[in-house]
């Protein structure tokens, strides 16, 4: 019998907050050094998060709702002080966005409204040039957006500071990805920020990398995706240069399809 | 599994718990709005099943939406949703203002690692209801002593006075409850 079994019924009256006295004591003493036991206690909770679910009741009244919004007005702005979640696992908190606006804004398939691109797509002749000048005429339209001389201008409404933003342009028959994103933080030199495609089923798929450049900017242009993926969402976190294989926590930034 | 995001019957684009978990991070007071819309319902009930008193029920409701406006960052994104989060959140706030006690958690540490998906109203109500059936499929000691230590926040041994039964036998049947509803709900 492990040391784990005779922790096993306190583990799940812990869970549900009926644990005390002494019993309770050296739970936490054993829980302060057992990963094992805190992940099992975590799947207890959430077995008595079920008990809450199950609960019937009358909706709550109309009252509380616009409690709420007065509340939350008359604290305009989420505090900026790092908490020590934050503090512990993510940088991103200590930047502090003061905004009134959202900050993600994600498109998909947005090339198919694009007129001036599909002209010179349909000007193109020859199969067999046809690819290398599709890259060409891509390069050109694209060039305002992503070549470093280019200047960048963000309109936001007045007294708004821009926020970081970034666009997905992603066609999904061709495994064609284009990603833009202004106002990007900095990063730490062994950093870099991760795109990742969020499919409709299964894990995320890796979907380029970019460091900002001195203008904060970054693009992504056609990484390997494979063709027909349907993405229900984009996601961006922090990783080590190199990358990762999942999305490391936190997701600093989110967008759905429009 | 089907898709919640192109088979909502409430409307297109219902934005996922996490993007409005971020535009909160970001200062957005329209997706504090949006999730109390989402979950009020579920928190208030509750809230309303620990207090038996709409009053302090809506106390409650009113501190954990304010709670997660002011520290959306204590919802962990990778470990739960936001529906079951906010579900035991709820029930801790209530017992803790049951017993007139300080809050015994941080916010923070509250994590949950539980499958159903609960964005929609349509979903919760077939998860509650399956929920309920697990429950009241349960034997009664069983049944009673898992609601005890939930909803009325009564610790293992005054469960073991009211009921007359030995603290062993608490321990064993409130573990076995939590066991049932977790087999129930793994897919």
């Amino acid at each position: 019998m492990s040391a784990h079994e005779q922790f096993a019924d306190d583990l799940a009256l812990y869970a549900v907050d009926a644990l005390a006295g002494d019993d309770r004591t050296a739970l936490e003493a054993h829980l302060a050094g057992c990963s094992e036991c805190r992940m099992e206690l975590e799947q207890l909770r959430g077995d008595g998060a079920l008990l809450a679910l199950s609960t019937l009741g009358p909706k709550p009244p109309q009252r509380a709702r616009q409690r709420l919004l007065d509340a939350v007005a008359k604290e305009p702005r989420v505090p900026l002080t790092v908490t020590k979640t934050e503090a512990r696992r993510s940088w991103w908190g200590v930047l502090g966005w003061a905004a009134t606006a959202a900050v993600i804004v994600f498109a998909a398939s947005l090339w198919k409204e694009n007129a001036a691109l599909k002209q010179t797509l349909a000007s193109a002749n020859t199969q067999a040039t046809q690819n290398a000048r599709e890259l060409e005429d891509i390069r050109r339209i694209a060039a305002p957006i992503i070549e470093p001389e280019a200047q960048v201008v963000t309109v936001v409404a007045m007294k708004a500071h821009p926020q970081p933003q970034g666009k997905a342009f992603y066609l999904r028959s061709r495994g064609n990805l284009v990603f833009l994103a202004t106002n990007m933080p900095a990063l730490p030199p062994n950093k870099a920020y991760e795109l990742w495609l969020i499919p409709m089923q299964g894990a995320p798929m890796a979907a380029g990398m970019f460091k900002p450049d001195a203008h904060g900017r970054g693009t992504v242009i056609n990484p390997p995706l494979p063709a027909g993926a349907e993405a229900k969402a984009f996601a961006i976190t922090v990783e080590n240069e190199a990358g990762a294989s999942t999305p490391t926590m936190p997701i600093v930034m989110m967008g759905a399809g429009e | 599994m089907s898709n919640p995001e192109r088979q909502n019957p409430e409307g297109k684009g219902v934005a996922p718990d996490l993007a409005m978990v971020t535009a909160l991070k970001a200062g957005d007071q329209s997706a504090v709005v949006q999730l109390y819309d989402r979950y009020s319902s579920v928190v208030y009930a509750v809230a309303l099943r620990v207090l038996s008193d709409t009053g302090a029920a809506e106390d409650v409701l009113q501190e954990v939406f304010l709670q997660l406006w002011r520290n959306p960052a204590a919802f962990d994104a990778a470990r739960g949703t936001l529906g079951s989060w906010l579900a035991v959140i709820a029930r801790n706030r209530a017992i803790d203002f049951l017993r007139k006690r300080q809050p015994e958690t941080d916010l923070e540490d509250v994590i949950v690692s539980v499958s159903p998906d609960l964005a929609r109203e349509a979903d919760r109500s077939r998860a509650a209801e399956k929920i309920r059936g697990v429950i009241g499929a349960m034997p009664p000691p069983q049944r009673s002593a898992l609601e005890m230590a939930y909803f009325e926040g009564l610790s293992h041994s005054e469960i073991a006075g009211k009921t007359g039964e030995p603290l062993g036998t608490i321990k064993t049947r409130i573990r076995t409850g939590l066991m049932t509803l977790r087999k129930a709900f793994q897919t």
